[in-house]
């Protein structure tokens, strides 16, 4: 018997956590001696109000949808795949492999070639995780994070010895020849002109990983594989009886999971720096996890999710921006949120439960 | 403390040991209890029964301070009390025995006696006295266990007695036992009433909570039969018979026994030759059986739970690996790696009604559709292009929701609402409509109500009608003996002889299941003598 309608469960849960974290980021900033009320407005106009805005806003989410992606098909087969980071590092790699040394005509087909080395790059760079959790047993948990700071090491290590033009001092690669820079929201909604989407990095990678999203959807709820993937996520007994390998399962699943957090590469270097830098997933890998968590591993979750981060992050640059608020309270203000809709789920929803039954007690 | 064992036996035509006022309980829209009330008088056997989901774990759990009830009270010995958690029971007089045991592995018998007992901060004194105590309730009772060893070295039995002095060190004057012969051997069950009618002649109080009709009929006074959250009865239990209480139980009359023609055994489907199984800790499970069934025929193995049967069926449903030769229909099956899997098992024709549908048979966070298909789902049926076609799955799972009378029929409610007789519908027809040459059925009516049981035996015998090969797991004994043509006894990864049903007993059976085969050697005498009496005893028509 379930217990409460969904509606509930996907819509009133997350929205009394925000509300909570909210409540308690406005006690913080109170506490530093600004104004919440004010310091949310700034938040929001910046973030929503304008088109630029809107455009960091999608920017992040972007970056935020494949993240959130990753982690919610690994999920599905009950990994808990948090190297979205390294992977997504790689995945920067190989997009800037693809666009330094392949000669692409025009971006549409460059596009298409830097999705499937990011893909790769991000899969194989799961691959290692996974075939050693499938094989050996070792906790994928411990090995993904431990590939992360690998992933890190290597690309600066790329960057700086092979990849930097001669002569640069800073460790990024040259600028991607101009066949492969992709067209961001300015170039597509207001022919390159005008005030609209102006200097905002949002490019067409977010129609990707919108239809990302719709993949996914497919992938776990309409073909054999996602529903052997839930299989194995529910109950890897379960699998074993039905002839389901769990080996080939979290080697699959690990690698779509991968290839989903490379696919990120595609927006920060393809879409916006135009060369490779360090620190390219710029955390996002992290963020995924929260937006996945919020997101219930459902790719529609994941997509508001994201937006949700994205806001965040554009409004809490803002606020760095134009008033005394540290950035480092931005940080507490995206921690409250991750805080409360990823790891206190229960604290909200235990009372609403309750709240439920007995309304339905009396009804 | 006293000792516990020196306590007077209350003077007859004292208050009830345990009185029930109007206990009702709901969880949700579920009213798990119904304005329950009962009375059980000091130094008696007052058995509950009734069939899963009808309220029994959910009373006694109040009674034991898990829940709370929303209205109704209880007294103990005349005085009202008011029970918040375990340690209000325990305080009241009352013990619990768990089907399940709450032991510590790898604690000494001692130990686990003393945790949550212990006084003060060394645990010697405690220790002296719990070995103290154990020593005069062992001699009283016949309750013997070596106070250091290690509970993982028991049997099951022994583990069950270590519950029992748990409770009895705590001086528990009520013990309430749920369903505690499910993982006994006969001999142990009998053991276990000797004990029960010990303590009842010290005047403890015992309630016994039971689906086995057998069992009330043996050993309790006084019985009282739950249906659906409600007390419909409560006799005497010289008053009634086994078909009353089914009738009672179930709300209508129920055939107890199984209908079927005599087998007509054809070719061998399947041929086992020198399998031997070990598992992942490096046991062997299984140590080299051997066995044929042919078409039409069914294939009974018995034996106390844990002997290799589980073993066995995974290896043949490809589940786990093995070495050993198996033909299936003359083709020989691997045991491990490629082609060893369950996807090729149901290739070659295999069907698996698995023994724990909850952890194998269904994903229970999946829909009733979904399970419908599971372990099936690769058939080209189910697919349309690189999708699944979930609206035939769909219409497929109402068809046999609705030819299996699995309630509710909705394809859509998850595998974890159904209740367990209604869960293990939903596996039997997927396995049996897909008329595999031969069905391993594991357990097929653990934790299934009396009226679903019928049906379901009714449905394996009709398989094996048209010819196909059944090979059926089962501890319970009754059942082996009603729906074989030919049982094989386990015990300790062997096969201790076959045997056709209508010419063995239980007796005989209990006897292979302990192990004992031929002559019986001198310290095989006590255990003989041991299901000598429960046969006696036991002479109740089966219970289904």
């Amino acid at each position: 018997m379930d217990r409460m309608p969904v509606w509930a469960d996907v819509v009133l849960i997350p929205l009394i956590s925000l509300l909570l974290a909210a409540a308690l980021s406005a006690v913080a900033i109170w506490a530093i001696g600004e104004n919440p009320w004010d310091a949310f407005s700034l938040m929001v106009d910046g973030a929503l109000m304008r088109s630029s805005g809107w455009g960091y806003t999608l920017y992040y989410a972007t970056n935020f949808i494949f993240c959130g992606l990753a982690v919610s098909v690994a999920f599905h087969a009950k990994l808990f795949n948090i190297g979205g980071e390294g992977q997504a590092v790689i995945g920067s790699l190989g997009v800037a492999l693809c666009c330094l040394y392949i000669p692409w005509p025009h971006w549409t087909i460059a596009l298409l070639g830097s999705t499937v080395f990011a893909a790769l790059f991000g899969a194989l760079w799961a691959l290692i995780p996974a075939y050693l959790q499938a094989a050996r047993g070792s906790h994928i948990v411990i090995t993904t994070i431990m590939f992360n700071f690998i992933a890190a090491a290597l690309l600066n290590y790329v960057l700086v010895n092979h990849l930097r033009p001669v002569g640069a001092m800073e460790p990024a690669s040259a600028t991607f020849p101009a066949a492969t820079h992709l067209p961001d929201f300015r170039d597509i909604f207001a022919g390159g002109e005008g005030v609209l989407f102006r200097g905002s990095p949002a490019n067409v990678t977010f129609f990707v990983a919108l239809a990302a999203c719709v993949l996914v959807w497919l992938l776990i709820w309409r073909t054999k594989l996602g529903y052997e993937i839930r299989s194995q996520g529910y109950s890897e007994s379960g699998a074993k009886y039905a002839g389901i390998s769990p080996f080939r399962i979290i080697i699959v699943a690990m690698l779509i999971s991968g290839g989903l957090a490379g696919l990120m590469g595609i927006n920060v270097t393809q879409g916006e720096a135009e060369r490779l830098i360090l620190n390219s997933a710029e955390g996002a890998g992290f963020i995924g996890i929260a937006v996945a968590l919020m997101g219930r591993n459902h790719p529609f979750g994941v997509l508001l999710a994201s937006i949700l981060f994205g806001f965040l992050y554009q409004g809490g640059a803002e606020l760095a921006m134009w008033t005394s608020i540290p950035r480092e309270l931005i940080v507490v203000i995206q921690a409250l949120v991750i805080l409360f809709t990823g790891a206190l789920d229960n604290m909200v929803r235990w009372p609403l439960e309750r709240v439920f039954m007995a309304m339905r007690k009396e009804g | 403390m006293t000792e516990p064992a020196n306590r007077p036996a209350p003077a007859p035509g004292a208050h009830p040991a345990i009185e029930l006022k109007g206990i009702s309980k709901a969880f949700g829209p579920v009213q798990a209890n119904k304005d329950i009330s009962i009375r059980v008088m000091p130094g008696t056997i007052h058995g509950i029964i009734g069939e899963n989901g009808a309220g029994k774990s959910t009373l006694m759990s109040i009674l034991y301070g898990f829940y709370k009830a929303d209205a109704g009270e209880i007294f103990i010995n005349g005085t009202k009390t008011t029970i918040n958690d375990s340690q209000d029971a325990i305080a009241a007089g009352i013990g619990m025995v768990f089907q399940h045991f709450k032991l510590v592995e790898n604690f000494s018998v001692v130990e686990n006696i003393i945790l949550g007992a212990e006084e003060g901060a060394s645990l010697q004194p405690s220790i002296r006295k719990a070995r103290k105590s154990l020593k005069s309730l062992a001699d009283e009772y016949e309750m013997h266990v070596d106070p250091d060893a290690l509970i993982e070295h028991l049997s099951v039995g022994h583990q069950q007695r270590v519950e029992i002095l748990k409770a009895l060190y705590r001086e528990a004057n009520i013990l309430i036992l749920d369903e505690p012969t499910g993982v006994l051997t006969p001999a142990e069950a009998d053991h276990l009433f000797r004990i029960l009618d010990n303590l009842r002649r010290e005047g403890k109080t015992i309630i016994l909570i039971t689906h086995k009709l057998r069992e009330i009929m043996e050993i309790t006074d006084t019985v009282s039969v739950m249906r659906r959250g409600e007390m419909t009865a409560t006799v005497k239990t010289s008053e009634t018979n086994p078909e009353e209480l089914a009738e009672l139980m179930v709300g209508r009359k129920v055939l107890l026994r199984v209908d079927k023609k005599p087998a007509t055994p054809g070719d061998v489907v399947l041929s086992v030759k020198d399998l031997r199984v070990t598992d992942a800790k490096g046991v062997e499970r299984v140590k080299g059986i051997s066995f044929d069934i042919r078409a039409g025929e069914i294939l009974g193995l018995a034996g106390v739970a844990g002997n290799g049967q589980s073993e066995l069926m995974h290896v043949l449903g490809g589940i786990m690996d093995g070495t050993g030769e198996i033909t299936m229909l003359g083709q020989p099956l691997p045991l491990s790696g490629k082609g060893s899997d369950g996807a090729a098992r149901r290739k070659a024709s295999i069907g698996n009604v698995p023994e724990d549908r909850q952890r194998e048979g269904l994903i229970m966070e999946f829909t009733a559709w979904e399970n419908t298909v599971f372990g099936y789902h690769r058939d080209p049926q189910w697919q349309s292009g690189a999708l699944m076609n979930n609206a035939a799955i769909q219409k497929e799972a109402a068809g046999k929701m609705e030819r299996f009378d699995v309630r509710p029929p909705d394809p859509n409610l998850k595998a974890k609402s159904f209740s367990g007789g209604n869960q293990q519908k939903i596996v039997l027809a997927r396995e049996i409509e897909k008329y595999p040459d031969l069905l391993l059925v594991g357990q097929p009516t653990r934790g299934v109500d009396i009226g679903a049981i019928e049906f379901i035996h009714q449905e394996i015998v009709r398989l094996r009608d048209q010819g196909k090969a059944i090979l059926l797991v089962s501890v319970e004994l009754d059942e082996i003996m009603s729906l074989s043509d030919r049982i094989a006894v386990m015990f300790d990864g062997q096969v201790m002889g076959f045997r056709d049903p209508s010419e063995t007993d239980e007796r005989e059976l209990g006897l292979l299941m302990a192990g004992i085969s031929g002559e019986p050697d001198k310290d095989d005498f006590k255990a003989v003598e041991e299901n000598i009496t429960a046969v006696e005893q036991g002479e109740a028509p089966h219970n289904g």
